[in-house]
């Protein structure tokens, strides 16, 4: 619920551009001058030090899917201001305003691809979109793809990037927490696999339903991890955060994390790790049966 | 001495009055003028009562005279057999669970528990638990289950503790769990709101069949001091975030969030531990009739059903 917070040590593929309009982008954790296009190559991770920049989501869908085969369902789906919420500005205008900003029209891509040929239903999060906050409509694309995986015989990934549940719809934004993990209590019992992705940051109530429910799960190095965003539990306890708090390591440490994957070893990763899952699941489901929309 | 809150100031003016005039009607003979007071008196508690704004409410809803769950808990249940831990790292104060038979049927309890004064206030973590005390609430649960009882679950939480501890081992899988298994557990699962209901920590113990709030109770996705902190960047704005947020149980019904509300005594529950607890006692057993009526299967493919629907959402043209 911390993403107005501005996170100064995590630089994006998104605002850079801005920033730096030249061809060379700086990297913020080793000071590194990096020529874009080899960035770019190395898939935003620095050439020098490994730090993982922030990606858009469709960049992720590059990264793990076989070229052309996304498959997206559910594109139009929007927020509808069910609480005519209203802060500083209204809910509705905040919409308005970030769908035409990020050409986005929530925070989450879902649909079909396939990662070296293996069908799969995927999830990808947009942490652009007002933080990457989880309302109705990310509560509700993510359950129809995981309905899809269960119907098809998928493997089901989520790549999770959010600040949180939505407060803008206040305690339906909670509901979508208890939605999406009953979609994956029935892909469970259908044994059927999930593999969640933790990318920077995955806090809050994404962490506290889908993102933590991973038969694996997976994170980036240095991706922030909580359920309580480090400001928040700085102010609770009073006392200095312990080294690399949150990050994805510390996660790794206390048991949280199956794994750390580099992204440059991300797609062959996800690619083992279904052929270890494959047993219920249907490998010849031909993704070009699905309508897209 | 009863806590009174700033909008009921009226209310007690008037009530110290009328009982300093009552100490006096020995001697003289002012009955007329008297009952026309507490007729006031019962016209200003309605008046204030029926038209109380969201804020008020979370006021009610976090009262320090409000009644705990151990207080309903000994209210509605006889032989309630408290059961400790959670196997795996310690005990947590601020969920209670057990058995005990409410009327006729065997229960599986669970709830928040908060203190009531500081030694107990902190005993109980301010009804913030650790992720030990969704894992205690889970074996429990899963013990109703292997058993056959139904689960009936107190909610009251300011939010689930954001600590380091916490953090260290695993808050967000411990609350994420209690979800997915909560939504298929083969038993019936009642909620019940008594207080607060603030985020992720209240539905950790609040995935279910039927999810009923007490009238005077707050449910949202954050307290409304933390919203009005992020979205207005100010402590100022709670009244304002709380009117936003949607977090009363009459606008919760609206959304189809939850499935019923509990009358409180008039006043609050604060004013009447007894009737309370008859309210919430009356409303869970009829829901379990429901839901008991109902083969196992269907209960199960009702609750997805349910939450399946869950929000609000639209198609750009
Ligand atoms: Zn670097």
């Amino acid at each position: 619920m911390n993403w107005f917070q501005r996170t100064k040590d995590r630089i994006s593929e998104g605002t850079e551009k801005k920033e730096l309009p030249n061809v060379w982008t700086k990297c913020d954790n080793c000071g590194e001058i990096l020529y874009k296009k080899d960035l770019e190559k190395n898939l935003y991770v620095c050439l020098k030090c490994s730090y993982h920049f922030r990606v858009f989501a469709k960049t992720y869908l590059q990264i793990i899917l076989d070229p052309k085969t996304f498959k997206p369902i559910d594109k139009n789906m929007i927020a509808v201001d069910p609480l005519e919420f209203t802060d500083t500005k209204k809910y509705s205008d905040r919409i308005k305003t970030t769908v035409s900003k990020t050409g986005l029209k929530d925070a989450v891509h879902t649909g079909y691809g396939k990662i070296h040929g293996r069908p799969i239903a995927i999830a990808v999060m947009d942490f652009g979109f007002i933080g990457g906050s989880m309302g109705s409509v990310v509560g509700e694309k993510i359950s129809r793809i995981a309905d899809g995986a269960l119907e098809h015989k998928l493997p089901f990934i989520i790549v999770s990037a959010s600040g949180g549940a939505r407060m803008m719809e206040g305690a339906l934004s909670l509901m979508q927490m208890a939605k999406t993990s009953a979609k994956l209590a029935l892909l469970h019992e259908a044994g059927l696999p999930f593999i969640s992705l933790l990318t920077d940051p995955t806090t809050g109530g994404v962490t506290a339903s889908f993102a933590m429910l991973g038969d694996v799960i997976l994170a980036e190095p240095g991706a922030l991890i909580g359920f309580a965003g480090p400001r928040v539990v700085k102010e609770a306890t009073g006392k200095d955060l312990p080294e690399g708090f949150q990050r994805a390591e510390f996660l790794l440490e206390h048991g949280f994390v199956d794994l750390i994957v580099n992204r440059k070893e991300l797609k062959d990763t996800l690619s083992r790790l279904l052929v270890f899952f494959e047993k219920n699941t249907d490998t010849n489901f031909d993704i070009n049966q699905i309508n897209s929309n | 001495m009863a806590v009174i809150l700033e909008f009921e100031k009226p209310i007690a003016d008037l009530e110290m009055k009328i009982s300093e005039m009552e100490s006096l009607s020995d001697n003289v003979d002012i009955s007329p003028e008297l009952e026309g007071l507490k007729k006031k008196l019962e016209q200003m508690r309605e008046e204030i009562y029926s038209n109380l704004t969201p804020w008020q409410k979370v006021q009610l809803a976090r009262h320090p005279d409000r009644p705990r769950s151990l207080d309903y808990i000994e209210r509605m249940a006889v032989g309630f057999v408290e059961l400790h831990g959670d196997r795996l790292f310690g005990d947590d104060h601020a969920i209670v669970g057990g058995f005990g038979k409410i009327e006729h049927k065997e229960f599986m309890i669970i709830s928040q528990q908060k203190g009531k004064d500081t030694k107990s206030h902190v005993y109980r973590n301010f009804g913030m638990p650790n992720p030990e005390g969704y894992r205690k609430a889970l074996r429990l649960m899963n013990m109703a289950a292997k058993f056959g009882r139904p689960i009936l679950t107190l909610i009251d939480t300011p939010g689930a503790y954001p600590g380091i501890g916490a953090e260290e081992r695993g808050q967000a899988e411990a609350i994420a769990r209690n979800l997915l298994v909560m939504s298929r557990l083969p038993v019936p699962i009642i909620c019940v709101i008594i207080g607060e209901g603030a985020s992720g920590g209240a539905l950790g113990i609040g995935v279910g069949d039927r999810l009923l709030m007490m009238e005077n109770t707050w449910y949202s996705v954050i307290a409304p001091e933390s919203c009005s902190s992020i979205l207005w960047r100010s402590w100022e704005f709670k009244e304002k975030a709380a009117s936003a947020l949607k977090l009363t149980a009459d606008d919760l019904m609206k959304f189809d969030v939850i499935d019923g509300i509990i009358k409180e005594p008039v006043g609050g529950a604060n004013r009447d531990y007894v009737l309370a607890a008859k309210n919430v006692k009356e409303a869970v057993m009829k829901e379990l009739e429901t839901l008991e009526q109902m083969p196992v299967q269907e209960m199960l493919n009702a609750r997805i059903e349910k939450y399946s629907k869950m929000g609000r959402w639209g198609e750009m043209k």
